[in-house]
């Protein structure tokens, strides 16, 4: 009997993380778009940085800043109750950050490439600027956050070096997909890791097929 | 009552160009922005809707001030209603022509409005289609329309009918007039087309460099002589040719080709791409019916 609980570890990290940055990066995205400052150079290399750092660079520093052993992370775990290492929600965390890029830059260029008029017109309707950016902008560039969603999505289930440096792999609670392949092909069961890998395998196909169905339009062409 | 005094410091393309501009406009008056382009036309109706800030000035609206850098008060274009028409029209792609008029209109707002506005600009047949499924003189009539929905007081157009072709143009300036009398509007319009301006406008602010350099009655701004003709039309000069002791001048008047002959000391101060006035006195037009 195959073990299913890190198949459902993975896809509960990968819809809570994408929920929780879809929330984040609209309004970070829109910030970045407009913003005149100057720390916008600064912000930006920091929400790109997991796209070049070694996964273990990130999860090193997480180990160091939320252990227990410390004072930040003794005083996150006495004050606010809450365990980041060794983890679900450390895994959570780590994952946010860890696949922020991928959601931001979407959303970021297809927002900046909306004419401005757009914005300019619905502000001289007397429109807000969040009216503005849910009614106008956001539907405007359906395309660009299905990408970073669907990106978001599959690159959380890709996860591998941070999940096993905060997780710890720790069976039913934050032992994911990945690192249970791992684990299996380290013990010699073969059978069990094609399992794995042929289930995450599937599923990251079929959700990249259907943002180019989507977003190539083949979808409505069928339908019509 | 509108009163400018604004200046601005602008980069165009250019180089920097410093913005000053001066004027009063009355009530329900239709004013025409005309000039070179960068000479700050567009800007001027951008600092009037509150999209663009000036760096020193006061702009009062009906003894209402709207801007006022002494005492550092803005009024945010969200409260100043103020119809805008912009170069690309700016329609919402994700709304039908129907949602985009509702989306203009206020909170609690009256929805006859938009059904008179379209049944206005004869919008009735387009009202579910989306904006990308429209021709361009479509867009801007919605465009007009769905500046009207919230009754402002001032409209401001920004070459509304640029990138038209002639025809639709000439209809759609009839939409303009129409609407300026209609909804009793004070209207600011930016165009190039001389002929478009003498037929709308009440006065003309010709703008060079960022500066009013002058302003007046369409027919005085655009010609250098008073000409009492019995008809008269503007048109550009495509042609000299000259003929023994005459010149054939072709001349563009709207999209017909006219050869008018002249004396050569009348064509010495042309050139090709002038602007003209073509008129007579001395004969009888004749009219026929072709239509």
């Amino acid at each position: 009997m195959m073990n299913w609980d890190p198949l459902f570890i993975t896809l509960k990290l990968a819809v809570v993380t994408t929920v929780i940055l879809l929330i984040i990066s609209i309004p970070l995205a829109y910030w970045l778009v407009n913003t005149k400052s100057r720390s916008k150079p600064f912000i930006e290399t920091l929400i790109s940085m997991p796209l070049v750092l070694p996964p273990t660079v990130l999860g090193f520093y997480f180990l160091v800043a939320f252990s227990p052993g410390n004072a930040f992370g003794n005083w996150i775990n006495e004050w606010l109750g809450i365990k980041l290492v060794f983890s679900f929600g450390g895994l959570v965390l780590a994952s946010i950050i860890y696949s922020l890029p991928f959601m931001v830059h979407p959303i970021q260029s297809g927002l900046s490439i909306l004419p401005h008029s757009l914005t300019e017109a619905s502000q001289v309707m007397g429109k807000s600027k969040w009216t503005t950016l849910f009614k106008v902008l956001l539907p405007n560039c359906k395309a660009s956050l299905l990408t970073g969603i669907v990106l978001a999505f599959a690159h959380t289930v890709g996860e591998f070096g941070v999940v096993l440096m905060i997780g710890g792999s720790i069976p039913g609670k934050t032992k994911v997909a990945s690192i249970a392949i791992y684990e299996e092909v380290e013990a010699m069961n073969y059978s069990a890791a094609n399992f794995y890998a042929t289930v995450l395998f599937s599923i990251t196909f079929c959700i990249l097929l259907m943002v180019y169905l989507i977003n190539g339009g083949y979808l409505k062409r069928f339908w019509k | 009552m509108i009163k400018i005094d604004i200046h601005k410091n602008l980069s165009a393309s250019d180089g920097p160009m410093n913005l000053r501009i001066k004027c009063e406009i009355k009530k329900g008056e239709l004013v025409t922005l005309y000039g070179e382009s960068g000479a700050g036309k567009t800007s001027t109706l951008r600092i009037l809707a509150g999209l663009l800030k000036p760096d020193k000035g006061i702009i009062t609206v009906e003894n209402a001030n709207w801007v006022n850098t002494k005492n550092r008060s803005y009024l945010s274009p969200q409260n100043r209603n103020i119809g805008y028409v912009f170069q690309d029209y700016a329609l919402f792609p994700n709304m039908t022509v129907l949602q985009n008029l509702e989306f203009a209109s206020k909170k609690g707002q009256n929805k006859k409005v938009i059904t008179d506005l379209i049944e206005m600009m004869e919008l009735g047949d387009l009202q579910h289609r989306k904006p990308q499924t429209l021709s361009g003189g479509q867009q801007q009539r919605v465009a007009l329309a769905r500046a009207l929905v919230r009754k402002p007081n001032i409209l401001l157009l920004d070459e509304p009918l640029a990138a038209l072709d002639y025809k639709i143009r000439l209809k759609l300036q009839d939409y303009i007039a129409r609407i300026h009398n209609e909804y009793g509007l004070t209207t600011l319009l930016v165009s190039h087309d001389i002929g478009e301006i003498i037929k709308l406008s009440d006065r003309v602010f010709v703008l060079e460099q960022g500066e009013i350099a002058r302003k007046g009655i369409p027919n005085d701004i655009f010609s250098n002589k008073k000409v009492s003709g019995k008809f008269k039309f503007v048109g550009e000069v495509l042609k000299l040719e000259p003929q023994d002791v005459v010149v054939i001048v072709s001349v563009l008047i709207q999209n017909n080709v006219v050869k008018v002959i002249a004396d050569k000391s009348e064509v010495q101060s042309l050139g090709i791409g002038d602007k003209v006035i073509v008129a007579s006195k001395a004969f009888n037009p004749i009219l026929y019916k072709i239509e």
